[in-house]
């Protein structure tokens, strides 16, 4: 018995010491392969936000940049990139600075972005809370309505509202802060759940605190931080949606630039200057990747990777 | 059990009546009348009102609500007022092409992703695995009307193998048919194949990491009989709920890929409607997006409590 018991803890024991060691360099290969790795997804998130900060810098600075009026043409149309300075960019096809306008077509994004995740967030959020914390009545009529914004195609809402209100920055922020607000509230609902039977919360009740109280003072401030990087997940959808809707022609009217729209205006020579669609492009994706890339770091460390399935 | 399927009911009415009141309110606040789309620009004001007359746009919007809903309940979905043409039967003619594409959607992703998913999800941290992980990020970024144009401009315009835009009947041949069919259908599989991968890749990460695969492993069992015979089935479970999800979105009408391409699916149709402010066809179209959805959703919510009994005792379905 105590043979057979013993056999595997030698010949294990045996396989650790006296088997070949792996070499120095090795290991060291290794190593360096590995931290090369922790630096290179490091390096994809700092890229991330340098990126975000570029254009918004950019987006904030343009009046007062050196830069062609993105509304008027500067030169011949269809210049091909790197022909001019500071153009160099090249001009579109009615002869304006592809990168004025690549300038200028941050703002509606980003605006756009930031109005409506922010709307969705204080919304969806406060709704999600209700109806985690108070359950019952509160929260069947609130599900109920969440559901029902779930189930609206959005590009009909989307449509619809900027048939009736001019498009604007508040119209179309406002527009998918409806469409954005359900997720939100989901959100905040299942973490309320989560946390509304813990000890702290608890405890706050029997200290005799006020169910608003509790839900401001104890909930809040742990049902905020998934939101919070749940949101740069969410504005990189508004950034797709606000493109989706320039592109569409419903988006802040031309003359002002946008990506979308320069990207819906270059399609009708794809053949002949491709670099008119695939610059905008280029901008439009990489803002989205940046985005998605700093919410998942952010859900990652916030330890909420699940969550944001919802 | 039967107390939770008939709340399931119950809510998926409530939220079809919301979507319904909430799509007529919607059309009410936009501006524009039918009857002008229908005698253009220059129509007398007395022709104008015996067109709202006849089609009860002279009455206010409850009753022509209630007047609807009846016709609803009785199975008639009234008619459209920019053609004449009945509802059911305008979406009847439509909805084959959006099936077709969404069918061949799904088939591209599926027989693109499976091998995919196993593969990476065997292969964790290889070359492969991070050149595929960045693909797909990459794609999951890419709004569809980009996609749209790439392989468009690289399929089409390029090479010319494929026709930039069009359709083509299946009465005119199944070739042409799929040939004019290809684009949008990939354009849509893309973000599926994406989404699939990555879903499939962590569901093999977490199956491989089971005793039973190295009990088997140990026993010598060949790698391959392994992966497909052992570990894909359990790992599959999540990714086909998500097909199947997938595909009733894709059902709902891909707007911007058919306005691409020139599908005459369901998403063309509705666009032509809310221009046209058809307000009975969009109410249908609403109704059926609406009702596709929530039914897809009640259904996997039972499927899950069926699956897995924990749901029901704690009874939170999120």
């Amino acid at each position: 018995m105590s043979v057979i018991a013993e056999a595997p803890d030698t010949a294990a024991g045996a396989g650790r010491d006296s088997g070949p060691r792996p070499s120095r360099w090795r290991t060291g290969y290794r190593t360096a392969i590995r931290g090369l790795g922790v630096l290179r997804r490091r390096a994809g998130v700092v890229g991330a936000w340098f990126w975000l900060m570029l254009i918004a810098l950019l987006a904030v600075l343009a009046p007062i940049l050196p830069l062609a009026d993105p509304a008027v043409p500067v030169g011949t149309p269809n210049l091909a990139p790197g022909a001019r300075w500071p153009e160099f960019m090249g001009t579109d096809q009615l002869g304006r600075s592809v990168l004025s306008r690549l300038i200028d077509g941050a703002r509606p994004s980003l605006m756009v972005a930031l109005i409506s995740v922010g709307l969705a967030l204080v919304v969806g959020g406060m709704l999600g809370l209700v109806a985690g914390y108070r359950r019952r009545h509160a929260e069947r009529v609130i599900t109920v309505f969440i559901d029902a914004t779930l189930a609206f195609p959005p590009l009909m809402l989307l449509m619809a509202l900027a048939a009736v209100l001019t498009p604007s920055l508040w119209t179309l922020g406002i527009a998918l802060a409806i469409v954005f607000a359900p997720s939100f509230a989901r959100l905040a609902r299942a973490a309320t759940l989560r946390l509304a039977s813990q000890e702290f919360v608890l405890a706050a009740r029997s200290a005799g605190a006020s169910r608003l109280r509790v839900m401001i003072r104890e909930l809040l401030p742990s049902v905020v931080v998934p939101l919070l990087s749940y949101a740069f997940v969410v504005m990189a959808m508004a950034v797709v949606a606000e493109g989706s809707l320039s592109f569409l022609g419903l988006g802040i009217p031309p003359p002002a630039p946008s990506w979308g729209g320069m990207v819906a205006s270059g399609r009708d020579n794809l053949r002949e200057a491709p670099l008119l669609v695939f610059i905008p492009a280029a901008v439009l994706l990489l803002t989205v990747l940046s985005l998605n890339a700093v919410g998942h770091h952010l859900q990652q460390r916030t330890g909420n990777a699940r969550g944001a399935n919802l | 059990m039967k107390t939770m399927v008939l709340g399931r009911l119950a809510h998926v009415v409530v939220v079809l009546l919301l979507v319904s009141v909430a799509s007529m309110l919607l059309l009410e606040l936009v501006p524009g009348d039918p009857a002008y789309a229908i005698l253009g620009n220059s129509a007398t004001p007395d022709a104008v009102a015996a067109l709202h007359h006849r089609m009860g746009l002279d009455r206010p919007a409850w009753q022509r609500y209630l007047e609807w809903f009846g016709g609803v309940l009785h199975g008639d979905f009234g008619n459209s007022l920019r053609t004449g043409q009945p509802v059911l039967e305008a979406i009847g003619q439509k909805l084959p092409v959006t099936v077709e594409l969404a069918v061949f959607a799904l088939l591209i992703a599926l027989v693109l992703s499976l091998p995919a998913g196993v593969y990476t999800g065997w292969r964790v941290g290889r070359p492969v695995d991070r050149l595929t992980s960045g693909l797909t990020s990459v794609i999951i970024a890419s709004p569809v009307f980009l996609t749209a144009l790439f392989l468009d401009y690289f399929l089409a315009v390029k090479t010319g193998a494929f026709p930039a835009t069009g359709w083509r009947a299946l009465d005119g041949g199944l070739a042409e048919n799929l040939r004019y069919a290809f684009l949008p259908a990939l354009t849509l599989a893309v973000t599926e194949i994406a989404v699939f991968t990555r879903l499939l890749r962590s569901d093999m990460i977490t199956v491989l990491g089971e005793e039973y695969i190295a009990n088997a492993s140990a026993k010598g069992l060949p790698t391959r009989h392994l992966l497909l015979r052992h570990a894909l089935k359990p790992a599959s479970f999540s990714l086909f709920t998500l097909s199947g999800l997938s595909f009733g979105r894709l059902l709902g009408g891909a707007v911007i890929v058919e306005l691409i391409f020139g599908v005459p699916g369901i998403g063309q149709l509705m666009i032509q409607s809310i221009q046209s402010k058809d307000y009975i066809m969009i109410q249908g179209l609403v109704l059926l997006i609406a009702f596709i959805y929530v039914v897809i959703n009640a259904v996997i919510d039972i499927v899950y409590v069926y699956l897995d009994p924990r749901v029901r005792t704690e009874g939170v379905a999120i």
